[in-house]
């Protein structure tokens, strides 16, 4: 059973290769955006750090710059 | 209707859904995948090579809605230059540039043991070429230019020029005499496909096209982050 899924009439070759190629493309693009999603998110945060105190409380006011520093609490490398 | 799709308003939602999106991935293409390489019948022609079309077929459609969706929303920007727009046409881009080339590169494994060739300069496979530099183009154009305004109108003309592809993909089987078969899935026209195949087709399309919106909110959300990162300096 197992080697009739891996060999496939002597198509496997072709058949795993494709998926292989088709998974491994998912992966590489998946990182690439995740790491530049986390490179900015670690951006906002050093920058945010820096803010005196009342411009710190105008950034937590809006709500966007407020879903931001939610997130960028949460994901961490 | 467009102000609905504001980044500030929207941001909310596209911040939160990408754990689901990937949840609900995980889930569809695992069923996919038991379906596609295990479960479904082998071709009375192609024997089992016939596997490939459940990553291959999905890959390309979704490239051409991709594309499609980006020449649509270029043509809003330059006619309303609206900035929901740009950023969702951006973000669009890298999935569809993956998507396109697995298309290309598991049809030229396809067209080995079923054509005896890897390659073949056949109206169908080489207007998918074009559309792949396209996407290339669309995306090195976003990383040239610096002056938004620029950026936004050399990049939608790109997009614009590029839609003038998509027909040209979608017909060139009936237009001209190629190795590649004509469709097999219509919308409009009964489908010649067996519902054991369809059925993984089906569930690995649904399972491609989660992950190119899980790959475009998280493309969304660093643009968005980018652009609230240049406000933080303006405070």
């Amino acid at each position: 059973m197992i080697n009739e899924i891996i060999s496939m009439n002597g198509y496997g070759i072709y058949v795993w290769s494709s998926f292989i190629f088709t998974f491994l493309s998912f992966g590489f693009l998946y990182i690439i955006i995740k790491t530049q999603l986390i490179r900015e998110q670690l951006k906002f945060n050093e920058k945010f750090r820096t803010l005196n105190a009342e411009k710190k409380n105008t950034v937590r006011s809006q709500e966007t710059y407020k879903g931001i520093l939610e997130i960028s609490s949460v994901s961490k490398i | 209707m467009l102000k609905n799709f504001e980044p500030n308003k929207i941001f909310a939602i596209t911040s939160k859904a990408p754990k689901y999106v990937l949840g609900l991935f995980f889930i569809i293409v695992s069923i996919g995948l038991i379906e596609a390489l295990v479960l479904s019948p082998e071709d009375y022609i192609q024997s089992h090579s016939v596997r490939i079309m459940y990553v291959h077929v999905p890959s390309a459609w979704i490239s051409l809605g991709i594309f499609s969706a980006i020449a649509t929303l270029s043509f809003l920007i330059l006619l309303f230059k609206n900035k929901s727009s740009i950023l969702i046409a951006k973000s669009l881009a890298p999935s569809g540039l993956v998507f396109s080339i697995i298309a290309l590169v598991t049809g030229s494994i396809w067209g080995k043991p079923t054509w005896g060739t890897w390659w073949a300069w056949d109206a169908r496979i080489t207007s998918m070429l074009i559309l792949c530099l396209f996407y290339f183009v669309y995306i090195i154009a976003w990383r040239i230019y610096q002056d938004t305004e620029k950026v936004n109108k050399v990049t939608s003309f790109i997009a614009l020029v590029g839609a003038v592809n998509l027909p040209i993909i979608k017909y060139s089987v009936d237009w001209w005499s190629t190795l590649h078969q004509p469709a097999s899935v219509s919308v409009f026209e009964k489908t010649s496909i067996h519902h054991t195949m369809l059925i993984p087709l089906a569930l690995m399309t649904a399972a491609f096209a989660l992950f190119s919106l899980l790959i475009f909110l998280m493309k969304y959300n660093t643009e968005l982050i980018k652009i609230k990162n240049k406000g933080l300096d303006r405070l």
